[in-house]
């Protein structure tokens, strides 16, 4: 039992120190200009543009189911000019952001990993070396500053949605002064919480990333290993996520 | 010219390569062979780089390649080819990316050279008009011509072969092997054979060595190596290379 976890923990910190160099070797290159513009454009369609119908879907709908929640609530405490601020701070601070990570994370994650893993275990990467071209540069760079940059370009989408998906509940379903609600929201949001939201989605995009690609660079043996990866980078940057979430929303919001 | 000097590979404690020494001349072509498992593909790697040595060094041209910064190996690198046991083609690219895809990654040429030297290569292989096929469209003799068009982009100086014909048919293991001789007759490159497969040995190389237990047992002519009194080498030649 002891050993079986001593084990766990050597492979835990082992990776971890492997993600942890796979990010300062891609800062590195990304700060030393190695980075191709036409790979890094192909990564953002792929990551962003086409996250974009999950992504906001997902947004509208749990703004609205949200909405719908605490709208009744707070109709019921009579605090119906509320809503729209409460639901303006929650969507900005923690919805959007975490919401859109989430979905990259299962969508992005799975794919980058099984990607690059297939790639590992087919000899490819070996490829890519003996050919004269660094894999982090290929592989890792444009994946990394494409999450990293689509991310909270997502997140702005989703706030609007969220926002919004909450109003059509509270407005038509609920029947909260319209005025109201975009008052409210003026009165109790600040500036700093969607900046802070969007922040930590930049944050939950290099995790993701680096996460995926460390987990791809390092599979073993064939298929198994592949689908191994995938469910690892997937499990492992949704707990990351979770986890910096937490930190980050204390520092930023407390 | 590649010199190879007390070469140490292990892995967890396993010895692989356990003191390899050789020196191959330029224009040469060496077969390394020993049975699956003998550490013959970890030589090319280590060669390549691809993986460190437990001990021991590698020079190519005068360098030791060990101390070679990120972008020495790369210039290293640029002057070999490497055709890889499974092919290992960018799957998700056709045909002819991948044959451009080293030059494309350079930035030296213009899309007009690029696609000259694409079908310049394809030609030399015997695989014209394949430019926009998809490697999981070609039989596995197709993909492995495509790895070498794909390897000789560069122009290299040194082709590292890994089992180049192994899982081949006859007919394609003949047109592969006698590419290997036009490469090495018309391009007068250095070439490295790993290889287990007697036909291949016997029809491309200048010089066989053998890998046994992590040391080679052997260097010497296909005429020698046929000759050889060594139980080692004749049971390897009995079973057909299949020890």
């Amino acid at each position: 039992m002891i050993e079986k976890l001593g084990h766990a923990t050597l492979d835990f910190l082992e990776e971890f120190g492997r993600t942890s160099q796979l990010f300062l070797n891609t800062i590195a290159s990304i700060l030393s200009g190695k980075t191709n513009p036409r790979l890094v454009i192909e990564q953002m369609v792929k990551i962003g543009i086409d996250s974009l119908p999950i992504a906001l879907t997902s947004a509208a709908f749990v703004g609205m189911v949200f909405a719908v929640q605490i709208a009744t609530e707070f109709v019921r405490f009579g605090a119906s000019k509320y809503v729209g601020g409460v639901m303006g701070i929650a969507v900005a601070r923690e919805l959007a952001p975490a919401l859109t990570g989430v979905v990259i994370a299962s969508r992005v994650a799975a794919a980058i990993a099984a990607e690059i893993g297939t790639m590992k275990v087919t000899e490819q990467i070996d490829a890519l070396n003996a050919l004269g071209t660094n894999p982090v540069r290929y592989l890792v760079i444009p994946r990394f500053i494409a999450c990293t940059l689509m991310l909270p370009i997502l997140t702005i989408f989703a706030d609007i949605l969220c926002f919004f998906g909450g109003y059509v509940v509270s407005v038509y379903l609920i029947k909260i002064n319209a005025v109201d609600y975009m008052n409210s929201a003026q009165q109790l949001m600040k500036y700093s919480d969607v900046y802070g939201g969007i922040f930590k989605s930049l944050i939950f995009g290099m995790i993701i990333s680096i996460i995926a690609c460390s987990k791809g660079l390092g599979t073993k043996g064939g298929a198994k290993g592949v689908g191994e990866a995938t469910t690892s980078s997937v499990v492992a940057s949704l707990m990351a996520l979770f986890v910096v979430n937490y930190f980050l929303s204390v520092l930023l919001f407390k | 010219m590649i010199k190879i000097k007390d070469l140490h590979k292990n892995y967890n404690g396993l010895v692989v390569l356990n003191g390899v020494s050789v020196d191959i001349p330029e224009g040469e072509t060496l077969a390394v062979i020993g049975p699956s498992g003998c550490g013959k593909s970890t030589l090319l790697r280590l060669i390549l780089r691809l993986e460190e040595p437990t001990k021991g060094s590698i020079e190519i041209d005068g360098q030791n390649i060990a101390r070679l910064s990120e972008d020495g190996l790369i210039k290293i690198r640029r002057k070999i080819g490497m055709v890889f046991q499974s092919a290992a083609l960018f799957d998700s690219m056709s045909v002819y990316e991948n044959v451009a895809f080293a030059l494309r990654e350079q930035n030296h040429f213009t899309e007009a050279e690029i696609k000259k030297v694409v079908k310049q290569k394809l030609e030399l292989v015997e695989l014209p008009g394949k430019e926009n096929v998809m490697p999981s469209e070609l039989s596995g003799g197709m993909q492995k011509r495509v790895s070498i068009a794909r390897a000789l982009a560069f122009d290299p100086r040194i082709i590292l072969y890994d089992e180049p014909t192994t899982g081949l048919d006859p007919v394609t293991s003949t047109t592969i092997e006698n590419l290997i001789n036009k490469l090495s007759r018309e391009l007068k490159v250095t070439s490295i054979i790993v290889t287990h497969q007697l036909s291949t040995i016997f029809r491309t190389a200048h010089r066989i060595i053998m890998l046994d237990q992590g040391r080679f047992i052997l260097g010497g002519t296909v005429a020698e190596t046929k000759r050889s009194d060594n139980p080692i080498i004749k049971k390897f030649i009995t079973a057909g290379g299949e020890t």
